[in-house]
């Protein structure tokens, strides 16, 4: 049958600021958490609607994500009195995020549903733990398994350190470069007063903390919590009708991969990671380059994930990322300062949600560091970024996620202030 | 063919009765010949075990004995072990070997890259001076751990017979 004459069967390329971030929403992020991720997920979708300024009517939509450790999206809108139009729970963990925002984008665009609420809801260290240990390690080794669990690979840090390591041996990185991520991250955390670990570190003491899996040290590795995270997506119209100042959407890289995804080693460098083709997709879709970012969220899943991604989304050469993430460029005051909120390694895992959530609030030069608030309910920043003070990016515009899932795939997202 | 149920190291292995191609390779693997599929079309060989050609996409493919030397492309070392049955083995040492069979092919960056952990001649977990000897660049051997009927896990070990580079590339800090 011909399509009637006024269908357009075109697919428009960029829906560049088309789609915005509205509401931001988190359980506090801790270890014992005392409650389920139902009655978790249901507070963090609460406090992202009440901080948009949107009735639980008008939320027709819902994604979330996660690998059995978690409660489904119905449930949480049955909580909420929320009637979803649309609705998906999809199997994962990090990258899931930014891929998230790009089928939400789609389905509204498909005009299945009109505002999609993202969330994430887990008990990554009192119930299902993100590390591996407990139940995950302990389970019977099955077919495919029997070529990596079965020699004791398994955990996502014994999984992904021959790409660490291959990366020191082609690149020459050295130990104390990638430990000044945790370093910095750290200094960015003690700014934030929700973060789960405040204290700064040095690199002596990452590099003197005990080692889990070489290259990686116990401070090398993020920390698992308990939590729950949401944010809120609609069209960019409707977006300015409401409470906050908008982070427009401009483009969004979801589950990129790298050749062999049977097993992506198989193809290498091995030392290069998906990133390497999603910033092929990211940027010319975002309309922006690496040079156009004020800031970055690095999944840092391991201080050797955020210079992996940073290296190659392009922020640096190729190889030079032990350089790019150590020489001050990624701290705060930088010239392009890298998880502001102190992320996985110190905030707390929400397998990339978080670092989302971050970055709104940065481009709504309003992050919830300890500067006082004026008259009008907003902090008044400081910009002095020393222990305890500001953690507020000056005149943030354009912010890059890049989310990890492993050396093979990966996930990205570019926002700009509204 | 029927399923297998063993026990390594207090772990519990299987393979289902439906997975041929997992008990295709772990039987050749029990009989310390490894094999690998080759592509039908392509003739490339793949790794590991799978229901169709990585590069060609064509489903048919024939087992085919290969020659199992190679050098360490990448490893990890494992000091906190997190499931049970390696608890008493650290450090313990998981290896990347680019077999010296088809390496370079498809493409440059490209090889048959099969894991194994570093093991004695026996193929027991390698005891930790074994360990500290072992980097990017050193030479091995495939060989075999030995589970049940039908299934062995194909291991590395140091070759003595090969020439070794004067210092496999490490983890600089010891």
């Amino acid at each position: 049958m011909p399509l009637p004459a006024d269908t357009d069967a075109t697919i428009p390329k960029y829906l560049r600021d088309k789609y915005a971030i509205v509401g931001v929403g988190e359980t506090p992020y801790t270890r014992g958490s005392g409650k389920t991720t139902r009655a978790m997920g249901t507070f963090a979708v609460r406090a992202a609607m009440a901080d948009a300024g949107l009735k639980n009517t008008e939320i027709d939509g819902m994604l979330s994500y996660q690998s059995g450790d978690s409660t489904f999206a119905p449930m949480i809108a049955g909580d909420l009195g929320i009637r979803l139009n649309f609705y998906m729970d999809v199997f994962g963990g990090g990258s899931s995020t930014e891929a998230l925002v790009g089928i939400a984008i789609g389905v509204i665009e498909a005009g299945l549903c009109k505002t999609v609420a993202i969330f994430r809801s887990m008990n990554g260290f009192s119930q299902v733990r993100i590390g591996g240990t407990g139940a995950r390690s302990a389970a019977p080794v099955n077919g495919d398994q029997l070529h990596s669990r079965a020699y004791g690979w398994q955990s996502a840090g014994q999984m992904f350190s021959p790409t660490f390591m291959r990366h020191m041996y082609d690149y020459g990185t050295t130990p104390e470069q990638v430990a000044m991520v945790k370093v910095i991250h750290s200094e960015h955390a003690s700014n934030n007063p929700k973060a789960y670990y405040k204290k700064r570190f040095t690199v002596d003491e990452v590099l003197s903390s005990r080692l889990i899996c070489k290259p990686l040290h116990l401070l090398d590795c993020c920390v698992e919590t308990d939590n729950a995270t949401c944010f809120i997506i609609t069209r960019a119209e409707h977006a300015r009708d409401l409470r906050q100042t908008p982070a427009l959407i401009r483009g969004v890289v979801g589950r990129c991969n790298k050749p062999r995804m049977d097993m992506h080693y198989q193809h290498g460098p091995i030392s290069t990671v998906a990133g390497h083709y999603g910033k092929n997709i990211l940027w010319p879709n975002a309309g922006v380059g690496p040079e156009d970012v004020d800031l970055t969220g690095a999944y840092d899943a391991f201080t050797f994930t955020t210079m992996l991604q940073l290296e190659d989304y392009g922020f640096c050469k190729k190889g030079e990322g032990g350089h790019y993430v150590s020489d001050g460029t990624i701290r705060l005051g930088g010239k392009r300062p890298n998880n502001t909120s102190g992320g996985h390694l110190c905030e707390g895992y929400t397998h990339g949600m978080n670092m989302v959530i971050e970055n709104v609030r940065q481009l709504r030069h309003d992050v919830d560091d300890s500067c006082p608030c004026g008259p009008d309910g907003k902090r008044q920043h400081t910009y002095d970024y020393s222990e305890g003070g500001c953690r507020q990016v000056k005149n943030a515009e354009v912010t890059a996620n890049l989310g990890w899932a492993m050396p093979g795939t990966g996930s990205a997202m570019v926002m700009r202030r509204g | 063919m029927p399923g297998i149920k063993a026990d390594y190291m207090g772990m519990a292995l299987s393979i289902d009765d439906l997975d041929g191609e997992n008990l295709t390779y772990f039987k050749h693997c029990a009989a310390h010949d490894f094999h690998l599929q080759k592509c039908d079309d392509c003739s490339l060989l793949r790794y590991p075990p799978n229901t169709g050609c990585p590069w060609c996409g064509a489903a048919k493919s024939t087992w085919t004995r290969v020659e199992a030397k190679g050098t360490v492309h990448s490893y990890n070392e494992v000091h906190h072990a997190i499931q049970p049955a390696f608890k008493g083995h650290t450090p313990y040492m998981l290896l990347l070997v680019d077999l010296d069979t088809q390496k370079g092919q498809p493409s440059e960056v490209e090889a048959l890259r099969v894991v194994g952990n570093l093991t004695t001649p026996d193929g027991i977990l390698a005891p930790a001076d074994m360990v500290r000897k072992v980097g990017i660049g050193t030479r091995v051997r495939m060989v075999f751990s030995d589970v049940t009927e039908g299934l062995s896990l194909p291991q590395w070990t140091i070759d003595e017979t090969a020439a070794q580079p004067a210092a496999p590339w490490r983890y600089a800090q010891e």
